[in-house]
């Protein structure tokens, strides 16, 4: 067993024998291990940071493009699109405006993310309500929203409610296909450690799958959300000024008409804060609670 | 070669004590669909399971070790036969049997070592409150992971999530821990310590264990009674008993690794 006849073999190289040795590992222990970071290193770790110096810069292109440019009608600089900002934060009409588009935004939001709801329910229980919500998304999410504005002029006249119909047209479709697709990635043994404490049904769902599925339930949402914001926006420059008080949308398109584009910029400039706002406040916090807490995403 | 422990005389020493046994796996044909076919995991497999029993159930792949469990975990119907937890006939997955998964990732991800254990006491109904926490509390020093008791699973290594699932298991002191290759996913090193670990808490409660394991060494180590399934369809080809703890590392644990060996791969299938 011990010596193969194989190794009388002549010309077989052997491994070359070589002393053994053990060290104490614990004398040379202190150095090396820890190292406190630089500045640098700690400052450019932080994400708001980079962020922050990137908006600076763009924001510094903007204004030198403009006064280079020297032409306000066209394309008016940094600091006078802040001020126009300011003029209009501070008389309260862009206040006015925005919460306008954001309450016609908020009930659609919602209402989009109830219907979807209510097919993804239908769409795990059933395979026929599967390929229902399958058939569905692929008929009607690659429809533009604002391609049903038209329709929507006809059936629901010229308010608020043919912009809230097009909102959840362009909310519903993204929540349920990513939302769907989250319960289905979840993995087999979760389900099945589900079942083992006896869960079933709605239990089942509400305390497994749709905790598991969370990653892609938040991107349905995010995706949703710029969908129906961007919406809102183009619904409201088509429709003009509806019910008495417009939204940023009709903000915009009554300072283009009047040529006053330092404002129109102030008027995107504050959809463009939303946004920003919306990403990196309401959305990253709830990320850093719950998926990033929980490990499922880095 | 000799043969060892005479199987006759063993069965007749159980026979003296006559208890009753807990789970009856009574001539249990297993079939499940693929794409394009139809297949055999197991075909009338019978045996019984004792309190307290160590209970392995061991062949090579595709002997359907992992199917039968999944069966007595009631996630399938046999396709003929009977499955009896005392005298009860099993249909559907229960608290009264967890399951040890092969998987790290059956832990629920978004809560802490101690809210999984205490989910699964409140999610069947077997505890509430202040109890709950209170045994999860309990398990979870057993497996030796107080200090991790507030840690998302992402932040523990393989080995102590194997650890919180088994304490989640024992923590809902259900009828029999069905674990299916639970450390098969580690590194040698840790699922040694881990078997170690597990003879020990079962020193401490006597808990029932039916095991799944491809490995010959794991089974003796781990189970006091083995079954020998044949792969394709999986049949039983024989029950043995295993060496007692005192006898380790002996003679006689290197002649029963021998016998199963042989009895494995031999004489091929049959």
């Amino acid at each position: 067993m011990n010596t193969p006849n194989i190794s009388s073999t002549p010309a077989r190289t052997q491994p070359f024998v070589r002393p053994e040795y053990v060290r104490d590992t614990q004398a040379q222990e202190q150095d090396q291990v820890l190292r406190p970071l630089s500045v640098f290193e700690t400052l450019y770790g932080q994400s708001w940071l980079r962020k922050t110096v990137i908006l600076i810069a763009l924001a510094l292109l903007w204004e030198l493009y403009g006064r280079w440019l020297n032409n306000p009608l066209l394309f008016p600089s940094f600091s006078e699109t802040v001020r126009a900002f300011y003029t209009d934060i501070a008389s309260g009409l862009l206040l006015k405006r925005a919460a306008s588009s954001l309450q016609t935004l908020l009930i659609g939001y919602g209402l989009g993310i109830a219907l979807a709801a209510l097919l993804t329910t239908v769409a795990i229980s059933s395979r026929i309500g599967t390929d229902l919500l399958e058939s569905l998304t692929s008929m009607f999410n690659p429809l533009p929203a604002i391609a049903l504005l038209p329709l929507a002029l006809i059936w629901f006249g010229l308010g608020t409610s043919s912009i809230i119909f097009v909102l959840v047209h362009s909310v519903m479709w993204a929540v349920a296909l990513n939302t769907h697709g989250g319960f289905r990635s979840v993995s087999k043994t979760l389900r099945m450690v589900g079942q083992n404490y006896g869960l079933g049904g709605f239990a089942l769902v509400g305390s497994i799958l749709i905790p598991a599925a969370f990653p892609s339930i938040l991107t349905g949402l995010k995706v949703g959300w710029a969908f129906a914001w961007r919406t809102l926006i183009a619904a409201e420059l088509v429709f003009g000024v509806s019910s008495g008080s417009g939204g940023l949308g009709w903000y915009i398109f009554e300072n283009r008409n009047q040529l006053e584009t330092a404002n129109v910029f102030a008027g995107l400039f504050f959809v463009i804060l939303i946004g920003l706002f919306v990403e990196n406040f309401i959305f990253a916090t709830i990320e850093k609670r719950t998926i990033h807490r929980w490990g499922m995403q880095h | 070669m000799t043969p060892d422990g005479n199987p006759v005389g063993a069965s007749a020493r159980n026979a003296l004590a006559a208890p009753q046994p807990l789970l009856e796996i009574d001539n249990v044909t297993l079939q499940y669909k693929t794409r394009e076919h139809l297949v055999t995991a197991t075909k009338q497999v019978s045996f019984k399971v004792y309190p307290s029993d160590r209970y392995i159930l061991l062949g090579p792949s595709g002997c359907g070790k992992s199917t039968l469990l999944k069966a007595i975990g009631g996630y399938m119907e046999p396709a003929s036969g009977v499955i009896r937890l005392k005298g009860q006939e099993v249909h559907q997955p229960g608290p009264d049997r967890m399951m040890v998964f092969q998987e790290f990732d059956q832990l629920l991800p978004w809560k802490t070592v101690r809210q999984n254990v205490e989910f699964a006491l409140n999610a069947s109904g077997r505890l509430r409150g202040a109890e709950a926490s209170e045994r999860a509390a309990y398990y979870i020093d057993k497996v030796g992971l107080s200090k991790f008791i507030d840690s998302y699973p992402h932040m523990l290594s393989g080995g102590m999530k194997q650890r919180v699932s088994i304490a989640r298991g024992m923590a809902m002191e259900p009828d029999v821990l069905l674990m299916d290759e639970p450390f098969a996913a580690l590194d040698a090193l840790t699922r040694r310590k881990m078997q170690d670990e597990l003879m020990r808490l079962w020193e401490d409660t006597r808990f029932t264990v039916l095991f799944v394991t491809h490995s010959i060494e794991e089974a003796i180590r781990i189970g006091n009674r083995i079954l020998l399934l044949s792969p394709h369809p999986g049949q039983v080809k024989a029950e043995l008993n295993s060496v007692p703890a005192e006898e380790m590392g002996t003679a006689s644990q290197a002649q029963l690794e021998q016998r199963i060996n042989d009895m494995l791969f031999a004489h091929g299938g049959h």
